[in-house]
């Protein structure tokens, strides 16, 4: 056997479908029927995992730690909104991937300046971007309605057939199938020889260099497409929530991102969707705990995950799902195991 | 003319309180390696005692200058053994988490502890006003603020350069495996170091409660300051930071009195050019890792 066909047998025995993914899934649709009263934050919960999966796409494929990532949202989040505004793209999901292509123009752009440097010069410049955008539209408030955000957002029937109703199911449907398809997307994306060449370069940039892989120009394009996917997240929250305001290039928005990731392990994509449900359940905790304080728990959660250390904990939280997976189907199951980072 | 003699100084005691406050951080980032954003926790720290000897138990503004010192660098020894130790070897997106964890613990604690509102440390009558120095208006609490750093700086560069323990702690940031061979017991260089850093922040905390403000967002606001001067001085030295301060300083000074409206992201973009231009620092020498 060559070196080339290994090399696919197990790519694509890696990208099969497994059926502790379908359960994933088949979970998530269960929830939206079963709760009907809790639409509006399972929306929250699907618009922060489909952000999260932006970030693994470069956090947990490419390693580039970005502290900006809500440069992207944000951008995204504002293009729907002055989409919707004045009544440029009427329709929904033509606005959602314009506002995702105005999101990747601006990655492509700044991938330049992200691929230069080292670990602590891309922090700096990831942050730099975000901060720069939020004091432009700070700036430019004519255009984007300054601190008070855009207002009077009107959005019109998805597809002209789904109207928005108050309640938010036709947002939580719409946001879970812009979720499921972006996220199929991703899987193949990761699964192709594009996705194996990203984690060779992870691990050792100067070794991928050396077999062949071109660095640059691979990191351009995953951190284009994860602009993009986080430009879509962006652009789900104004059709959903009907507004845009500054918060959505804060800073916060990007540490609270790399908790969610954290919390749910990087590098196999469902871990910023589970981590954005365990985030969101422990920030509702926290809130009704000490409804102005719970900041301070989030912290100690960090501080806490990386203490003990991230794989570790990784271990204990799979540690249940592996079991039911591995009494249903037997020994041989394949088993949802994060790929250690431990880099 | 004058005026603009009295913003450069204003500048240059804004950059000079800026590098009291990022020095620690100086060596914490650029010299171990330690991506540290809760930096500015030690600062408020600092402040907030200062704040509350000064208010509420009547100390003189002197005399609680010192502990605002004292108290932050113990802070900093009492999180350096416990906490931060750990993950000096670790990667930066553990440092990273690590440190944005604790500014929102700090945050959340000062904000459940001292309220939320800006906080006003009482000045003695002989800081307040202006002298007049040669027809420029001088602000008297920025020229204590310039004396005092200005001090401090000239003091740092002596430890660094001429003392025993000044030597130590560059042979253990060199190379922390043949410093440790010679004797030299790394860790507690740096916990010191660590611990001093800290200390300076809380007194430059102290300090800038009247210039920059101080309520419990402060780490958050000024992290990016901070981190612009380590970067862009670079680490190889104090003097790098230093003038990175000054430049910063005066820049922002000016940027906010002459174009107030573009002043934040003149910033961010020379800071962004710098780093594309030169990866470590304006003058920066050591490669970074």
């Amino acid at each position: 056997m060559t070196a080339l066909s290994d090399v696919s047998t197990h790519a694509m025995a890696s990208a099969r479908c497994r059926i502790s993914e379908v359960a994933f899934w088949v979970l998530a649709l269960a929830c939206a029927f079963l709760f009907p009263s809790r639409y509006l934050i399972m929306t929250d919960i699907v618009r922060l995992g489909l952000f999260a999966l932006s970030l693994d796409l470069i956090l947990g494929y490419a390693g580039i730690v970005s502290l900006g990532h809500a440069a992207f949202f944000g951008v995204g989040a504002y293009s729907a909104g002055l989409l919707a505004l004045h009544g440029i793209i009427n329709e929904p999901v033509i606005a959602l991937v314009a506002a995702g292509l105005v999101a990747a123009v601006l990655g492509f752009l700044t991938s330049f300046l992200v691929i230069r440097g080292v670990d602590l010069t891309r922090l700096m410049v990831t942050l730099g971007i975000a901060l720069l955008l939020e004091a432009l539209a700070e700036r430019f408030s004519d255009i984007t309605g300054g601190t008070d955000g855009l207002q009077g957002i009107e959005m019109q029937p998805v597809l002209g057939l789904f109207a928005f109703d108050m309640f938010g199911r036709t947002g939580l449907f719409y946001s879970l199938v812009v979720l499921f398809i972006l996220f199929l997307l991703a899987r193949r994306v990761v699964h192709s020889p594009f996705g194996l060449s990203l984690r060779a370069i992870k691990n050792n940039p100067l070794r991928a260099a050396a077999i062949g892989v071109p660095v640059n120009r691979r990191l351009i394009a995953i951190y284009t497409l994860a602009a993009f996917y986080a430009g879509i997240a962006g652009a789900l929250f104004t059709q959903t929530t009907a507004l845009a305001s500054l918060d959505v290039f804060s800073f916060e928005r990007s540490a609270d991102l790399m908790l969610v990731l954290v919390i749910g392990g990087t590098g196999y994509l469902y871990g910023g969707l589970i981590g954005a449900v365990v985030f969101k359940m422990l920030q509702e905790l926290f809130q009704s705990i000490t409804p102005q304080y719970w900041l301070f728990w989030i912290g100690l959660v960090l501080v806490v995950i990386v203490m003990v250390g991230r794989a570790r904990i990784h271990r204990w939280v799979l540690f249940v799902p592996n079991l039911i997976i591995r009494q249903l189907a037997g020994r041989k199951a394949a088993v949802a195991v994060p790929e250690s980072d431990a880099s | 003319m004058a005026s603009i003699l009295t913003n450069l100084f204003d500048g240059v005691a804004y950059g000079m309180l800026l590098f009291v406050l990022a020095c620690g951080l100086a060596v914490t980032l650029g010299l171990m390696n330690f991506v540290n954003l809760a930096h500015g926790a030690f600062a408020m720290a600092g402040g907030y005692i200062c704040a509350v000897l000064v208010n509420n138990s009547g100390w003189p503004f002197f005399a609680a200058l010192p502990l605002a010192f004292i108290g932050s660098a113990a802070i900093g020894i009492a999180l350096e053994r416990t906490l931060y130790r750990h993950l000096y070897s670790r990667s930066h997106l553990d440092q990273v988490l690590f440190s944005i964890g604790l500014v929102f613990m700090s945050v959340a604690a000062v904000d459940y502890i001292m309220g939320s509102s800006r906080v006003f440390i009482k000045l003695p009558a002989a800081l307040e006003g202006q002298i007049d120095l040669f027809g420029v208006g001088i602000g008297r609490y920025r020229l204590m603020i310039v004396v005092i750093c200005g001090l401090l700086t000239l003091g740092l560069q002596l430890i660094l350069a001429k003392t025993r323990f000044g030597s130590r702690l560059r042979a253990a940031v060199d190379d922390p495996r043949a410093a440790s061979g010679l004797g030299i017991n790394v860790p507690q260089v740096f916990a010191f170091t660590f611990a001093f850093g800290c200390g300076l922040a809380g007194l430059g905390g102290a300090l800038s409660a009247e210039i920059l403000g101080l309520d419990p967002y402060f780490p958050l606001k000024f992290m990016i300051y901070f981190l612009i001067v380590v970067t862009v001085g670079g680490s190889s030295s104090i003097t790098g930071p230093f003038l990175a301060s000054l430049l910063l300083g005066i820049a922002d000074v000016a940027g906010k009195y002459y174009v107030p409206k573009v002043g934040p992201f003149v910033i961010y973009t020379v800071m962004i050019v710098i780093l594309l231009w030169r990866p470590n620092g304006l003058f920066g020498r050591t490669a970074a890792r």
